[in-house]
């Protein structure tokens, strides 16, 4: 029996075009391949992400605290002790969720803006781990990674479009489930999900837990494509905010719009690249048109067209 | 006797000794009662009696300084919200906060969930009862549309329809009949009615006792934080605290006539037919009153009538239909902050102090627009005023007692030199000795200056002794104007 969310159109035209994408490889050139892998992975970082701000209404400034943490661990497992891919991403998938519970559990219980400025003040602590304990982590340099998962591009662009449709598929189910509902009560009004027999923290922190997971994991597989971490690409605030644009660009509380955004983002800095300094500007400007005349971002202004 | 029998009957929700402070004030003190299965329990009091506060106590929202709330004889003081919820306490809250981007089905069904993180289907049977639950309070014609698109009481029923869901053994509401209209209210009693008769004990949260009057089958009266009377909803009615403090004692009036004022043909502020609207719910309809230079106008109301909502909206910070002249000049259009530059002054119900600057710093920025003499000019006069704000002048408002923030709000709107100072609930909370010093500023502001002055309360005791004219405001309407010698016999029956 098919659910009846497999049966609508919506759920078909993504179908397809993730068909669509699963062929590219078949005619597209490697260098466009690399850019989209990454891009992939960038927008389960944006969906994770969306999880939190847009069903647990908590900012966090900080994902790629989380990203960080799972993508550090699995490289420097590897670099240092040699480990094999697998446990080394295993490894520093457990280290996001561990380090984002130890932010969440106390952070969750702070009010209002407070728990945003937390975690923007873990991505700087973080951040100065690496570079202090450079030794360890190749500090400003960057770390080396030996491993790869695979030297093929093709294969590396299959991982990440099948790790982000899994991804996707599961957090979208997670939002649209019972337990999603309980969060998106939490998240807008913690006294009336309280008096509903709810216990907010709870859903708050497992909401947390899982953003971790996948951001941690996203991050750890990211650095077996890439060969190298570096906190410019991986830690950096500048990072984090591009992740929470393509978000908002894509379109709050929708999930699948966080890894449009993503894409977007993506291509429009690569397609622009010719404008040299410029292209940030242009990006930036039209980031912030959509965000202003559509708050509601890319799936808004599909929903308002249909309307 | 009779009462006895059902006393024997075991208290489901047994209060004693409950005490809530907020800082130095407190809310609730010392209040004792118990509930009863198949009961219906009024607890009635003016604004800032604590009646809010004693029902978040009880749900847990907000958690006791002393004293115990036993569930079954469970001790429930200190739980959280969700532990007492899942004992069976449901709170219906007065205003309606739905999930917009969800159906009134989900919503319901929202009610009826576990609380797990690993639950993904919404069951069959889930769904089913959802939907009988939204036949029982009349949304099943509403059941997919967005709570947005709907009328405020279905927005209402809808808030009743997730208490009902939780299948609660004690449910508490808070204002059950703010909003609606006279047919919605009968609709709600009978549910109300229909919850007694399933054996839930029912705690109506409200401002008087008429409301409640015919549904409940005890009524508790609160003021300041204290139970001052206890019995039928008759016995309240006619107990001489609960009539001091809702009509006030004998009252010493000492109004100026009408006709004693320069401006008769001209007033100062001229209000006709204003009518604002809150997305569904009317606030104001067509209201009309006036207000003449040096006089001194109450309106007045219980919590609700739309007090706040008629000032707000001639300090220009509403949208309204209808015609506010100041001087003679329409006032629509003109910016908040150039009709407070043009004499308006208001200090708000809720006194909007700078918390974290000090009393004097709070001072200064409302003699921001005056010249520097006239600015320390004021500040002494003020200081004469009230004496206490002197000695404060370093320490930060949000130190200062409930009654020296009153007293710091008025001084602070006094220093942009008004020529109309609007006063929204100024005895809010205030102990009776703080409110006679507050009566004596305003009665030297009345002998000494040129102020007018117009006042909003529901504490008649307060409102009459310093009004030329008095306004009721009822339901959105003015529903009768006069001096105050005549408020007692012509409107006061009404207002119990």
């Amino acid at each position: 029996m098919i659910p009846a969310t497999m049966r609508t159109p919506r759920f078909l035209v993504v179908a397809v075009i993730i068909a669509i994408a699963a062929l590219l490889p078949l005619g597209v050139s490697g260098y466009i391949l690399g850019l989209l892998t990454v891009a992939y992975y960038f927008g389960v970082f944006s969906m994770s992400w969306d999880l939190l701000f847009g069903f647990a209404n908590e900012v966090n400034f900080g994902p790629t605290f989380l990203v960080g943490l799972g993508a550090y661990t699995a490289g420097i497992l590897d670099n240092r002790y040699g480990l094999p891919i697998s446990v080394c991403v295993a490894l520093g998938t457990v280290a996001a969720v561990v380090g984002g519970l130890v932010l969440a559990l106390p952070a969750l219980r702070l009010s209002g803006p407070y728990f945003g400025l937390t975690t923007l003040v873990a991505v700087l602590l973080l951040q100065n781990l690496v570079v202090v304990f450079a030794g360890l982590t190749g500090g400003e340099i960057g770390l080396t990674v030996p491993d790869v998962i695979s030297i093929s591009g093709s294969v590396n662009y299959w991982i990440a479009l099948a790790f982000m449709v899994a991804s996707g598929s599961v957090l979208y189910v997670l939002s649209r489930s019972a337990a999603g509902l309980i969060l998106q009560a939490s998240g807008q009004d913690k006294i009336q999900a309280g008096v509903l027999g709810f216990n907010v923290v709870k859903h708050k922190l497992f909401a947390f837990v899982v953003s971790a997971l996948f951001s941690g994991l996203a991050g750890a597989l990211l650095v077996f494509y890439l060969g190298t971490a570096s906190v410019g690409t991986l830690i950096d605030i500048t990072v984090g905010v591009q992740i929470i644009i393509a978000a908002i660009l894509g379109g709050r509380r929708t999930i699948i719009g966080a890894a449009i955004g993503a894409i977007f983002l993506i291509a429009m800095t690569e397609a622009l690249r010719s404008t040299g300094e410029l292209a940030t500007f242009v990006v930036s400007a039209i980031t912030l048109l959509v965000v202003m005349l559509f708050p509601n971002g890319f799936m808004g202004i599909l929903s308002w067209r249909r309307r | 006797m009779a009462t006895q029998v059902t006393d024997a009957r075991q208290a489901v929700v047994e209060v004693r000794g409950l005490t809530k402070k907020f800082g130095g004030l407190v809310a609730v003190n010392r209040l004792d009662f118990s509930l009863r299965p198949a009961e219906i329990l009024g607890l009635i009091g003016p604004n800032g009696s604590g009646k809010s506060t004693a029902l978040k106590l009880v749900m847990g929202i907000e958690h006791p300084t002393t004293g115990s709330v036993r569930l079954d004889g469970i001790e429930t003081a200190g739980l959280p919200a969700h532990r007492i919820a899942r004992m069976g306490v449901a709170l219906v809250f007065q205003h309606s906060r739905p999930l917009e981007r969800q159906t009134v089905h989900e919503n319901i069904m929202l009610g009826l969930l576990p609380d797990s993180l690993f639950k993904l289907r919404i069951s069959r049977e889930i769904r089913e009862r959802a939907r009988d639950i939204a036949t029982q309070v009349g949304l099943s014609a509403v059941l997919e549309r967005r709570p947005s698109t709907l009328p405020f009481a279905d927005l209402r029923r809808l808030e009743l329809a997730k208490a009902i869901a939780r299948d609660p053994r004690v449910i508490l509401i808070d204002e059950p009949f703010a909003g609606l209209t006279m047919a919605e209210a009968a609709v709600f009693s009978e549910l109300f009615a229909g919850f007694r008769r399933d054996g839930k004990a029912v705690l109506l949260v409200d401002h008087n006792v008429k409301s409640v009057a015919a549904l409940v089958d005890r009524v508790i009266a609160l003021c300041l934080g204290e139970k001052i009377a206890e019995g039928t909803a008759t016995e309240v009615m006619a107990d001489e605290t609960v009539r001091r403090v809702y009509l006030g004692g004998s009252i010493e009036t000492a109004a100026r006539p009408e006709s004693s004022f320069a401006d008769r043909e001209k007033p100062l502020l001229d209000v006709q037919d204003l009518s604002v609207f809150y997305s569904k719910a009317q606030a104001l309809e067509k209201v009309s009153l006036h207000v003449h230079q040096r006089e001194f106008v109450s309106v007045v109301g219980i919590n609700g009538a739309g007090k706040t909502t008629l000032f707000n909206a001639i300090c220009g910070l509403l949208p309204y239909q209808g015609n506010i002249l100041w001087q003679g000049a329409p006032l629509a259009r003109v910016p908040p902050a150039r009709i407070v530059r043009n004499g308006v002054a208001q200090c708000t119900e809720t006194r909007d102090l700078f918390g974290e600057m000090s009393v004097r710093e709070n001072l200064d920025l409302g003699g921001q627009h005056q010249s520097k003499a006239i600015a320390n000019d004021r500040l002494a006069w003020l200081f004469d005023l009230f004496p206490i704000l002197k000695s404060r002048q370093r320490q930060n408002a949000a130190t200062l007692s409930g009654g020296e923030q009153q007293m710091l709000a008025i001084a602070r709107a006094l220093m942009t030199n008004p020529r109309l100072l609007i006063l929204d609930e100024p005895t809010l909370g205030l102990a009776p000795i703080v409110l006679e010093q507050l009566s004596k500023a305003l009665e030297s502001l009345r002998q000494t200056t040129e102020i007018t002055v117009l006042l909003g309360e529901q504490n008649v005791t307060f409102a009459l002794p310093h009004a030329d004219r008095v306004y009721v405001l009822d339901h959105a309407r003015i529903t009768w104007e006069g001096g105050p010698d005549r408020f007692a016999r012509e409107a006061g029956s009404g207002y119990l």
